[in-house]
């Protein structure tokens, strides 16, 4: 990342801090949302940006989340720009309301901060949440730190709203790690968020509900219709992955910050091996990378950041050649050994000329992916790389997961 | 059934004008309502009941329905005073 070139200040802020001012300075029509454990501040600063008159939106308190989703799911099909956020609990709440918002290509933008998931009460980080809404019809982007929060709440509003997309897009990002971590944060100034958002003006406007039009939606839809519906769908978000290229380098051009697009690669170039991460571990993994770049050791990192789509182009590009690869998923696939990104990446395997794979499940429940967890994860998929026997699979915080026996 | 050219718009809008789209009910019957036009007296009975109003008036005389929407409840046959319509299984009308 470069520095930025466009007037802007920089001030120390929390990542929920950074979601709710990404949210003012997009300038939505509606918000709706209900507080819970860890994104309740996003929504306590939004209340408080409305109160005094900084944002000028509707902010509708709702007694829960389906409301939530289901108000801004309204106002977005009446053409509203619209922002919501939730996490964990509040996002099963909302789950069906979430799968109309896809199902009625509503453009709706919001933030969920990753928490574990219901079931066990567990008030802490992890993308169990994430995983569970994946096949949801959304766009899913992963914040790596406070910055990208902002910056990614910024791009998702493009992407989500333009005219060859018209997809809802989630931006995720770790709940505890960053949803409470302050760091410096560059907060644009409001005319550059609004020339960043102008080119939407200049699109062609998408179908919205307008009084005294006799017009539907979701009303119909079974056999050709759904089909028909759901191929444009699924071919929308196809079309997303170089749409969000091109919001990136847009947005590097005007704000001087670039990510990469759907994946940034950290030091890949000549790597031998690389991990594949998301959201804040790849703080942890890049300082790791660093410093055994320092003793020789050829590694890179990959990091995540467009989830759904799945950017398998991408990871392929990146991936492709290398000896061995280790995927450091926060979460579970049940049902599968392996976590959830690395399952889905094994479908791509036989595109990566020979890369060899293997999973490492940590963080979960607020479990610090420590450095020493890294170490031992680029130790691993070292010996991988080198011909050893390496388990498919590693819980790297509970090594009683890896003991042999029943599996 | 299938076809591409249902929606105009990116998403599932639909414009209330348009024919009813999709939504061809006839599909799902079994049995087709065949009336006897000596026995109908055009009451209009059969019209009344029908849930989804498919009896359709034929030139004054009688009713029928229309089939790409009559779901085959039967529900007009019982009704006729006449005992003017008959369900027939649609296996019988099979080419």
């Amino acid at each position: 990342m470069s520095t930025t070139t466009t007037p802007s200040r920089i001030k120390v802020i929390t990542g929920n801090a950074a979601a709710a001012i990404a949210a003012k300075l997009a300038r939505p029509d509606v918000v709706a949302a209900y507080p819970i454990t860890p994104q309740t501040e996003v929504i306590e600063q939004i209340s408080t940006f409305h109160a005094s008159g900084e944002m000028d939106c509707e902010l509708i308190t709702v007694e829960g989340e389906n409301s939530a989703m289901n108000a801004v799911m309204a106002a977005s099909l009446a053409g509203g720009r619209v922002f919501t956020a939730s996490s964990s609990w509040g996002l099963v709440f909302m789950y069906d309301a979430v799968l109309a918002v896809a199902g009625a290509r509503a453009p709706v933008v919001m933030v969920n901060v990753n928490r574990e998931t219901p079931g066990i009460i567990a008030v802490s980080s992890g993308q169990q949440d994430m995983i569970s809404t994946r096949d949801a019809g959304w766009i899913f982007l992963i914040a790596e730190d406070c910055q990208e929060v902002l910056d990614l709440v910024l791009q998702a509003y493009r992407l989500a709203e333009d005219y060859d997309i018209q997809l809802p897009v989630m931006v995720h990002y770790d709940g505890f790690f960053l949803s409470y971590l302050s760091e410096g944060v560059d907060i644009p100034e409001q005319e550059t968020v609004d020339r960043f958002l102008s080119v939407l003006k200049d699109q062609p406007r998408r179908t919205v509900l307008t009084p005294g039009r006799k017009l539907g939606v979701g009303s119909h839809g079974i056999l050709g219709g759904y089909m028909e519906l759901r191929h444009k769908h699924v071919t929308a978000m196809e079309r997303s992955k170089a749409k969000f290229e091109e919001i990136d380098k847009e947005f590097a051009g005007i704000f001087g910050r670039t990510y990469g697009g759907q994946v940034e690669e950290y030091r890949c170039d000549d790597a031998d091996i690389v991990l594949l991460g998301s959201g804040s571990m790849c703080g942890t993994i890049k300082s790791v990378i660093d410093d055994q770049r320092e003793k020789g050791v050829r590694i890179g990192l990959v990091k995540m950041r467009m989830y759904r789509p799945f950017p398998h182009q991408a990871l392929v590009a990146a991936l492709k050649g290398k000896k061995a690869v280790g995927v450091v998923d926060r979460s579970l696939a049940f049902g599968f050994d392996g976590g959830p990104i690395y399952t889905e990446l094994k479908a791509f395997e036989t595109r990566l000329e020979g890369a060899q794979l293997v999973s490492f499940i940590d963080g979960i429940a607020n479990t610090d992916i420590t450095k020493t967890n890294v170490e031992k994860m680029i130790q691993m998929t070292r010996d991988l790389a080198d011909g050893k026997n390496v388990p498919e699979v590693t819980w790297v915080s509970y090594p009683e997961a890896n003991t042999k026996g029943e599996k | 059934m299938s076809s591409n050219h249902y929606f105009k718009h990116e998403g599932p809008w639909s414009d209330a004008g348009d024919p009813l789209m999709c939504t061809d009910t006839g599909d799902w019957r079994t049995k087709r309502p065949v009336v006897d036009k000596e026995k109908c007296i055009f009451c209009g009975f059969c019209a009344i009941y029908c849930p989804i109003q498919v009896m359709e008036m034929q030139s004054d005389t009688h009713f029928e329905a229309n089939l790409d929407f009559c779901k085959g409840c039967g529900i007009c046959a019982k009704e006729c005073p006449k005992g003017a319509i008959t369900m027939i299984s649609e296996g019988e009308f099979a080419s």
